[in-house]
């Protein structure tokens, strides 16, 4: 009788055990680059074969060179970089809005250096984002801001409007279908924690606001401004099912 | 002017065979696509990328308008004795950059 009990309770917990598992497995979410095949995973491990690297270089040196009216540098203000970009995107008060760390770049550029104004996808922009998320590679992005809800809430809900001639949402190929092929291509979860990539189609480094809008593109929508409020507060959501994950940067990605 | 990764292990023994690999920065512009006027963009490529090593050609490859932008390239070296290594990339139109680097090599 006490075996049979024994048997039972031990069965019991193990097929608890399972679907603990099971659930876990349902919410959690795998980066990107676990989508991508055996050789381009090596190309991204490998320092010495990810292209990525080179505008993490580039952006080294942009750091430390001086530009603008005011002739400073990037490191004559900022002593390290180390995990700056787990913050971002973040509430800039003197901005007064949420801005990527792409976005808070261009406007240290304008505002404390005073030089040029730069594109949100020019090389300059994309090699010092590369070079600043470089600087938190094996940390994880931070929990963001309670005071951000709205902001988190409207990027909720781009992520799960339909959108485009073909009537899709976010969620439906990210979830929805991810792990299933789209052409020669595996669905990611839409992870974050690689970005800014190189990607090999793009012969080039390329931001996660303008991976968004090849998205939006690709489901024949209207695609939004990159480094604009809609991509910026979506790139917060996305933070928020992140947990847990490192950031990666430089990926690559096919 | 072109800017090169390379990557030479530093611990090595006479007689090795080691992997030495480079990564150069260059946009290999393949002279077929055109930009948003219409207009033919030029071509501007590597043309050939060489190695010395102890003053002798070790390595030496032709690159195509085909081989995409970042080209990445390794290969093996027997490594003999300490000295240097020299690589040389020829760009199309002549341009010249070369990068030396030491490598030291230890008596097994």
């Amino acid at each position: 009788m006490t075996a049979r009990i024994l048997v039972t309770s031990l069965l019991l917990f193990v097929s608890l055990l399972m679907t603990e598992n099971l659930l876990a497995a349902e919410l959690s979410f795998k980066p990107g680059i676990e989508f991508q095949s055996l050789d381009i995973q090596n190309m991204q491990n490998d320092d010495f074969q990810n292209p990525g690297m080179l505008f993490v270089d580039a952006g080294e040196q942009l750091a430390s060179t001086p530009v603008g009216k005011t002739n400073k540098a990037c490191i004559d203000c900022h002593e390290k970089f180390d995990g700056v970009a787990r913050q971002f995107p973040k509430f800039n008060s003197r901005l007064k809005q949420t801005v990527s760390l792409t976005s808070q770049v261009l406007a240290c550029r304008t505002d404390h250096q005073q030089a040029e104004a730069l594109s949100y996808e020019s090389k300059t922009a994309l090699s010092l984002t590369t070079y600043v998320t470089h600087q938190s590679r094996g940390l994880s992005y931070h929990d963001v801001d309670d005071g951000l809800s709205e902001a988190i809430a409207r990027g909720r809900d781009y992520y799960y409007s339909r959108k485009g001639q073909l009537n899709l949402a976010c969620v439906h190929c990210h979830e929805q279908n991810s792990g299933k092929f789209l052409r020669g291509d595996l669905i990611s979860h839409g992870v974050s924690t690689g970005y800014p990539i190189y990607r090999l189609e793009w012969q080039g480094m390329g931001s996660l606001h303008r991976r968004f809008r090849a998205c939006d593109i690709g489901v024949r929508a209207e695609p939004a401004i990159m480094g604009g409020q809609v991509y910026t507060e979506l790139e917060l959501y996305l933070r928020t099912r992140e947990t847990g994950l490192t950031i990666t940067a430089p990926g690559v990605r096919r | 002017m072109i800017k090169a990764r390379i990557a030479i292990p530093s611990d090595v023994a006479v007689g090795d065979s080691i992997e030495i690999k480079t990564l150069v920065s260059h946009p290999m512009e393949s002279g077929f696509r055109l930009d948003y006027g219409g207009e033919v963009i030029p071509r501007a490529i590597i043309e050939t990328f060489e190695v010395r090593y102890l003053d002798e050609q070790v390595f030496t490859m032709q690159f195509g308008p085909g081989i995409a932008a970042n080209p990445y390239v390794s290969f093996y070296l027997t490594a003999e004795q300490s000295g240097q290594i020299e690589f040389i990339w020829m760009e199309q139109g002549g341009e010249i950059t070369e990068i030396v680097r030491d490598i030291n090599v230890t008596a097994s």
